[in-house]
């Protein structure tokens, strides 16, 4: 099943077209981790699936309709979306941050209801930060921050939670718990799409691969069935041994000296 | 609570009451101030209509002290909208120019109105008052068009909007002085008291046109204000939580226009208050970001005290723009080595 993908999608900044004629699908209740070599266009496609980027030409359609003419709100309903970079107003605590996911959920005027309380706090649970409710975002490590970011669009109660290289800035063991995280997400039930830039990694904790390059998917799949030594030489031009990994006996990458 | 925010912070609500106690007692002294200083006890009485200073403190120091708190309210609510929309605490509309091409908005319609229709045209108050209040908006938002269009494709919130900011303040200020220069005595004379921002001699009938559009556009900020905070969280965040940017950013721009063309048109361009109640109002509140309701309060405790201290600290009455431009000079540029030293 898959109520999200993408009909003959033309991206790009003007006159540089990134991507062209892309058709994708993004299968509901798994992890997808779209992969490719720097600048190849999976940032550029996450963020036309959340509606950041005008398509110049084809759509983003989810349910059938194209997104492009839904309203804002109801788009953020459906889809919840990190960007790689994210600013953080002074001053402003943790629980303060993920109230603000709740944006799309209220009406121009409102009340502040017990079901709004009821999101963040389950937002800040399963995004396993709710003993830093009242800490300020500016004073928690790198990791802490990314989950904090996480708990604020979990806040958003969307079924899709789209995120633009989530590990870049994480060491790596907070590179993994945000995984778990992620991993943990999933099998709750949500649909997660992350671009992610160790393949290993997208092999270990992804049910789905979507593997990019100059702006065309050039394979889509399960890791264990897509992912070998000719696609990664394909793909990313590097000469390796695809093993199996010793712990999750999926694909293990171990480039050549 | 207007526009669904949870529960405030204990903290955040402690400083505003105590800003606005503050504000009050503050008009109060400035009531006390006339020719002389009165005990507040007569004034007090005098408010209420009785006694023998009830004509004097109704009639001549209540509405000046009335546009102090409300124009500071004002322009503090105008320097919050503009910070959050370019995300940089030197984005105020008097630092990129709003103010003074308000004010060329004022000037055209007076020396266009001239010197001979001047005396009469003010004396008609409503109608000539609210053609003030049009122009300056006019010339408000030209002067914002005109930044944006030179700033675009570089984005709402980097420094480059803020240095083309701070040239279009420049040319306009210079347009504005030429203007006054070529304009007949009477004109002239009556706009150079102005061009400082000037609070001395307001009376109520100046103030109608003035305290409702100020109502009116209090209401559309309380609309604006989670929009406003849901923006501090970035373009791409606000735009994926249910923000219509471009929409958005019309607006903020266009309520905050308002807010500075209203008190350009009545009392000249008083600088610098929209610049340091958002960055005050924040520290002392506690809050997350620039929010609009400290920031406002701040501003009306800020004028309120400016325009007390301009009618005590010198022999002469000064422009209340005088003091805040003293004060607000030694904290941009306290703003301008911190930010550079970033």
């Amino acid at each position: 099943m898959s109520r999200l993908r993408t009909e003959g999608l033309r991206l790009g900044y003007g006159e540089r077209t990134v991507v062209e004629h892309l058709d994708l699908t993004v299968p509901d209740g798994v992890f997808t981790a779209i992969v490719g070599p720097n600048a190849c266009g999976k940032s550029t496609l996450l963020r036309s699936l959340v509606r950041l980027l005008r398509p110049e030409a084809g759509s983003v359609v989810l349910d059938g309709r194209a997104i492009a003419g839904w309203r804002p709100k109801a788009v953020a309903r459906e889809l919840g979306f990190l960007p790689q970079g994210t600013t953080t107003p002074d001053g402003i605590r943790v629980v303060g941050l993920v109230r603000r996911g709740r944006y799309a959920r209220q009406p121009a005027i409102g009340t502040w209801t017990r079901a709004d309380d009821a999101a963040v706090a389950a937002a800040l649970d399963a995004a396993g930060v709710a003993d830093l409710a009242d800490r300020r975002v500016s004073a928690l490590s790198g990791g802490q921050r990314q989950r904090v970011w996480i708990a604020m669009v979990l806040a958003q109660e969307t079924p899709y939670l789209l995120l633009d290289e989530p590990t870049t800035f994480l060491d790596i063991a907070h590179q993994y718990e945000l995984l778990r995280l992620l991993r943990r997400l999933v099998d709750d039930g949500r649909t997660v799409v992350a671009v992610l830039h160790d393949l290993n990694q997208a092999c270990r904790f992804a049910d789905h691969v979507v593997a990019m390059r100059d702006g065309a998917v050039v394979a889509s799949g399960a890791p264990g069935e897509v992912v070998d030594a000719a696609l990664v030489e394909r793909v990313f031009g590097l000469a390796c041994e695809v093993l199996p990994d010793p712990i999750t006996g999926t694909p293990m990458i171990v480039p050549h000296a | 609570m207007i526009g669904g925010f949870p529960r405030p912070e204990r903290r955040t609500v402690l400083a505003l009451v105590l800003v606005a106690v503050a504000t009050v007692v503050v008009s109060l002294v400035a009531l006390c101030y006339g020719d002389g200083w009165s005990t507040p006890g007569r004034v007090v009485a005098g408010l209420s209509g009785e006694g023998p200073l009830a004509g004097r403190v109704l009639e001549w120091r209540m509405p000046r002290v009335t546009a102090a708190v409300v124009f500071g309210l004002a322009l503090g609510l105008a320097g919050a909208l503009f910070q959050n929309l370019t995300r940089n605490p030197l984005g105020a509309p008097d630092v990129i120019g709003l103010d003074q091409g308000a004010y060329t908005g004022v000037l055209l319609v007076l020396t266009v109105a001239g010197g001979a229709h001047f005396a009469a045209a003010a004396d008609n108050g409503g109608g000539f008052a609210l053609g003030l209040a049009g122009a300056a908006l006019a010339g408000g938002l030209l002067a914002a068009g005109v930044v944006a269009v030179l700033a675009m494709g570089s984005g709402y919130t980097g420094y480059r909007l803020i240095v083309i900011g701070i040239a279009v303040n420049a040319v306009l200020t210079a347009l504005n002085s030429w203007l006054i220069l070529r304009a007949d005595l009477e004109v002239a004379m009556a706009a150079a008291s102005w061009s400082a921002g000037n609070l001395n001699g307001t009376d109520w009938s100046d103030l109608v046109v003035p305290l409702a559009g100020i109502a009116v556009l209090g209401v559309g900020a309380a609309l604006l204000a989670r929009p406003v905070h849901q923006l501090a969280l970035g373009d791409d965040v606000a735009a994926t939580t249910g923000i219509r940017l471009g929409q958005l950013r019309l607006l903020i721009a266009t309520v905050g226009v308002g807010c500075t063309a209203i008190v350009a048109a009545t009392a000249g361009p008083i600088v610098f208050v929209a610049l340091m109640a958002p960055q005050i109002g924040r520290r002392l509140a506690g809050t997350a970001g620039i929010a609009l309701l400290p920031s406002a309060l701040t501003g009306a405790l800020l004028l309120a005290t400016a325009d007390l201290l301009a009618q005590v600290v010198a022999p002469v009455q000064l422009p209340v723009g005088v003091v805040t431009g003293a004060i607000g000079g030694v904290y941009l540029l306290w703003l301008l080595f911190k930010e550079v030293g970033r």
